[in-house]
């Protein structure tokens, strides 16, 4: 069970530097939507299912597209 | 500057792993969070309140006061963000609008606004929108029910299983927007006009509040459900119960009325048009 815990730690922390360092802002959107049901998926390991359930809804799914919409009215490119 | 922005970043960043070491282990029974109140809500909660789920009855219930507030933070966030985007005038470099011809395929651009067929042939599209896709709008026509479906479900069932008002709601706004995006900004609005988002989302924090002022000219204190049973038929735990579903109801209104509010300013630039 620990090994898949390593598993996603990893992949949340590669998700999170990667939303920070793609100039891509859609690829940060979709980056952060897969960061958010990946920490979606080790609250549900740990039994905190209404978290989880929340962080699914909101952070992975609403979020995602409040962003994407956002992206499609302003640009697709960072400045910085 | 950047390098010691990034040495002060990794300062912090050492600091707070060196101090997880001092947090107790994970389920720790000794930790001092779960010594306070927590071995009350797990023993008592059932027997209190009647809700299998503790999560929800500690939410909704002991610590109803918090997530009233989180519901007005939701409420105000929506207000704010139509209040910073909304733009009312309409005249600012409108290009007309474009209508497909179903059967051909055929885009028609008109130069004038105020054109509006209503036939079934012809159909309303957006000026950037994509190319006429059958499979998105039929899997979207085809999922939307089943999604709202299972987001009335999250709602009712918030107090047995994991969910409530805030998932149910995102659930249920999830399907508007799903609308909004399989085919156009104007099909949502006409489905659910801005008029009643606004409504609704005031409506379910006031279903909230006046569940609050209820238990309080029942001479229990605010939000106290089990004065409810006054003038409910069932006894003060079914009544706390009870009090705790239309909560969860008010919260989901609210949610859901907000989350559509703020993806249609944000996708049609406040102007309601045409968006994602």
């Amino acid at each position: 069970m620990w090994i898949l815990d390593l598993i996603i730690l990893a992949l949340i922390i590669v998700c999170a530097v990667g939303a920070i360092t793609i100039k891509d802002l859609l690829g940060t959107a979709i980056l952060l939507g897969a960061y958010s049901f990946m920490m979606c998926v080790l609250w549900a390991i740990m039994g905190a299912v209404d978290v989880a359930f929340t962080e699914a809804s909101v952070g992975a799914g609403v979020s995602t597209v409040f962003f994407v919409a956002a992206i499609f009215r302003t640009t697709r490119r960072t400045r910085d | 500057m950047k390098k010691l922005a990034l040495i002060v970043a990794i300062l912090c960043g050492a600091i707070l792993i060196f101090a997880t070491s001092e947090f107790p282990e994970w389920g720790d029974p000794k930790a001092p969070a779960n010594l306070h109140v927590s071995p009350h809500y797990i023993k008592y909660s059932v027997k209190e309140t009647g809700v299998p789920n503790i999560v929800t009855s500690v939410l909704a219930d002991y610590r109803g006061f918090d997530t009233m507030f989180e519901t007005t933070v939701i409420f105000c966030a929506g207000l704010s963000c139509f209040l910073l985007l909304r733009i009312f005038n309409e005249q600012t470099e409108e290009q007309g609008v474009y209508y497909r011809h179903m059967p051909t395929g055929i885009v028609i651009h008109f130069k004038r606004d105020d054109v509006d067929i209503r036939d079934k042939d012809f159909e309303l599209i957006d000026s950037k929108l994509v190319p006429y896709d059958l499979i998105i709008k039929t899997v979207g026509r085809v999922m939307i029910p089943f999604i709202q479906i299972f987001g009335l479900y999250v709602i009712a069932h918030g107090d047995f299983s994991p969910g409530g008002g805030f998932q149910g709601g995102v659930i249920l706004a999830a399907s508007i927007i799903l609308l909004a995006i399989t085919f156009n900004l104007k099909t949502a609005i006409s489905k659910i006009n801005e008029k009643t988002l606004g409504v609704l989302s005031a409506l379910g924090v006031f279903i909230y509040a006046g569940i609050g002022c209820l238990c309080l000219l029942l001479k229990g204190h605010f939000l106290d459900y089990g004065k409810l049973a006054k003038i409910l038929p069932v006894g003060p735990i079914k009544a706390r119960a009870l009090g705790m579903l239309g909560v969860e109801i008010g919260v989901g209104i609210a949610v859901m009325a907000v989350m559509i509010i703020i993806y249609i300013n944000i996708a049609s630039e406040g102007k309601h048009h045409e968006g994602l």
